[in-house]
């Protein structure tokens, strides 16, 4: 899960790294009294998605008007198709130079790797090669003072701001393992008044270590109520744009049923792997949230090796029992209990298919049958 | 000979009183596979499908000579688990585990490195050396011993490309499923590395999807090795941005996308199938020559 700018400061604060005194709000009118009260300073839009600065989510004010009229203009905004859910009012620092300095779990190397550059304020993915050092921790020994050093020296601190700078990176690693990060990044990091200040935050904590966070981090990132509905059933769900719900189990093959579907001329509607060892009420609230979704054909694609295909035609069955199902369903059965499952549909009635192939074909088919949107 | 599962593969489950261990052990069990102990604290002297059961790791390696484990273990605990197994001296591990912690993840590699041992997973189905043994919780069914190795990422895909083969005649010599998370123990390019130095694997089938830059990787040896590869890759209509049912499936500032790995495969002289049921035509060609 993302962090926002505020929620990460906050962190950096408590963990004794600076940052500019702001306040965060979530509506106008509170922000009022402080604008008041600042008179200048920096509007900044709270929202996940990068790049909202080119977007015109970060403005400079000079009196409390103007910056009640930027206040308001930004909470309005929608950024990259995220809506700004609140705002960071800081003060405005003198800066003298903007660095870069992060900290991430590179998959490639299996280790926490240490990023810093004297390229700061801009996109570290646009910073030649030459210029950031890259230094990988083990997580064994974690952050000590000679990794300061070396960063550092990179960097070109020294003197009382190298020494701050080995005590905020070790401070960032110790925020980095407390909360379990995939990613704590500061950029920039800017000297102003001869103090290393982080001038803005990014964080990314990892969902699989939710029970280690301390305190409470509310949920941010925004879900569709499909997405929140698939959630509690306990299947994996991506909303797509086209017409065909899909349900598999697995990722890898579910991915590649919608690249079939696309293959053979068809669009998906949704991603939804059901995992393995579903079982039958499961399968059947999410085969009735696919229904809900009024596409134009379904189909299901279980390669049973913990699920079970009895279980699957199981869970059809019983929606079927249930509700009228009136949008055509494809159903591709194979693996652990095939015979039983494909004859339980055979006497409903329902038929089956083993080829993926053909499965696929069959519900391109009838949902161009089924009209044109 | 196969990689990693061989005849000398003598299995521990940690946490076999669980219903996930119990069930795959007897899977595993109906396979061939010899597992000789079970481990579950508090649990020891007792028996599960004849299998005996020992309070920890150290006990089952000493009285039963287990050198491969496989974690049946609630996630936050599979660190604890993992790192049990090694210190008492077991040289594979397989995780089969979904979630485990990615600070977790982190800490079982680099002791893994240090004491020399094999990991697999986590979030993986497992290892399986068709008609010797496997490790994991894929279905006994689908596999054939014979020339193919395969090496995924993810699990029923992998399931429908070996039924794809084996119901075209070609067996395999060994199945390696990588692990669907962003920190995992075998690479790509490893396996691949054994599989082409395997007496036994004359063609290797990788089976790969989006997200992070293994396939990327993999291709470097690719382009080394004188087996043919024939590689599928899934995700190619997935949107950025969106995590694609693993940890691992996202692409992210246009990084670890579907054509970014077919590219880099093409040019490294892998096959690339475009669907699933060409893996076998291009493999029993690519064989012939």
């Amino acid at each position: 899960m993302k962090l926002f700018e505020y929620q990460v400061k906050k962190i950096m604060r408590e963990f004794g790294i600076l940052v500019p005194q702001g306040e965060v709000f979530f509506d106008l009118e509170q922000a009022k009294n402080h604008l008041e009260k600042v008179g200048e300073g920096v509007v900044k839009a709270q929202v996940l998605t990068g790049g909202r600065g080119k977007a015109g989510g970060v403005k400079i004010f000079s009196n409390p008007a103007e910056g009640f009229k930027l206040a308001e203009a930004i909470l309005k905004m929608t950024i990259k198709g995220e809506r700004v859910r609140a705002i960071l009012i800081e003060e405005k620092i003198p800066i003298e130079q903007e660095l870069y300095l992060s900290i991430f779990v590179d998959g490639r190397i299996k280790k926490p790797v240490i990023i810093a550059s004297k390229a700061g304020g801009v996109d570290i993915e646009d910073v030649p090669e030459e210029e950031i050092l890259k230094l990988p921790v083990d997580p064994l020994i974690g952050v000590r003072n000679y990794h300061g050093n070396i960063v550092a020296q990179k960097l070109g601190l020294s003197g009382d701001l190298g020494k701050q700078l080995t005590a905020l990176l070790i401070n960032l690693y110790r925020i980095f393992e407390t909360y379990q990060a995939e990613l704590v990044e500061i950029n920039p990091l800017v000297i102003s008044r001869e103090k290393l200040i982080a001038a803005d935050g990014k964080m990314t904590v990892d969902d699989d270590a939710r029970f280690r966070w301390p305190g409470d981090l509310p949920f941010n990132e925004e879900k569709t109520p499909l997405e929140k509905r698939a959630e509690e059933i306990g299947v994996s769900f991506v909303e797509l744009d086209g017409n065909i719900a899909v349900m598999a189990n697995g990722a890898g093959i579910t991915m590649a049923t919608l690249d079939l579907i696309a293959y053979f001329g068809g669009r998906p509607k949704n991603f939804m792997d059901a995992g393995g060892g579903a079982n039958a009420e499961q399968m059947a609230k999410a085969l009735d949230l696919l229904i809900s979704t009024n596409p134009r054909a379904i189909l299901i694609n279980i390669f049973g090796g913990i699920t079970r295909c009895d279980e699957v035609a199981k869970a059809y069955l019983t929606v079927k029992q249930q509700r009228e199902i009136t949008v055509p369903v494809v159903i591709r059965l194979v693996g652990t209990n095939e015979d039983i499952g494909v004859k339980m549909l055979q006497e409903a009635g329902v038929e089956s298919f083993s080829s993926l192939r053909e499965a696929v074909i069959k519900a391109v088919e009838l949902a161009r049958v089924g009209g044109d949107n | 000979m196969a990689i990693i599962i061989t005849e000398e593969t003598r299995i521990v489950v940690q946490g076999i009183t669980g219903n996930q261990g119990r069930f795959h052990t007897g899977k595993m069990l109906e396979y061939g596979s010899k597992v000789v102990a079970g481990v579950s604290p508090g649990k020891g002297g007792t028996e599960v499908l004849g299998v005996p059961v020992f309070n920890t790791v150290q006990e089952a390696v000493k009285i039963t000579g287990a050198n491969t484990s496989i974690l049946f273990i609630p996630a936050p605990f599979v660190l604890d688990a993992a790192l049990e197994a090694m210190e008492a001296g077991i040289k594979t591990i397989v995780i089969i585990s979904e979630h485990v912690p990615l600070h977790d993840a982190l800490k079982i590699m680099r002791v893994a490195q240090a004491y020399g041992v094999t990991v697999v997973g986590p979030n993986t189905f497992g290892v399986i050396s068709p008609g010797i043994a496997k490790v994991g919780i894929m279905p006994n069914t689908i596999y054939q011993k014979g020339p193919v190795g395969i090496v995924a990422r993810s699990g029923t895909l992998s399931y429908q490309i070996a039924y794809e083969l084996t119901r075209a005649g070609l067996g395999q010599s060994t199945v390696v499923g990588l692990g669907g998370d962003r920190v995992v123990g075998l690479s790509l390019a490893e396996v691949i590395l054994s599989l082409a130095r395997d007496d036994e694997t004359q063609g290797i089938v990788v089976v790969g999807e989006i997200g992070g830059t293994a396939e990327e990787e993999a291709a470097e040896v690719i382009r080394h090795i004188n087996k043919p590869v024939v590689a599928f890759i899934a995700g190619k209509t997935a949107p950025p941005g969106k995590r694609m049912g693993h940890a691992g499936a996202i692409i992210e500032r246009g990084r670890g996308t579907y054509q970014s790995k077919i590219d880099a495969l093409w040019n490294a002289g892998a096959l690339i199938a475009e669907v699933p049921w060409e893996v076998p035509v291009l493999m029993k060609s690519a064989l012939v020559k």
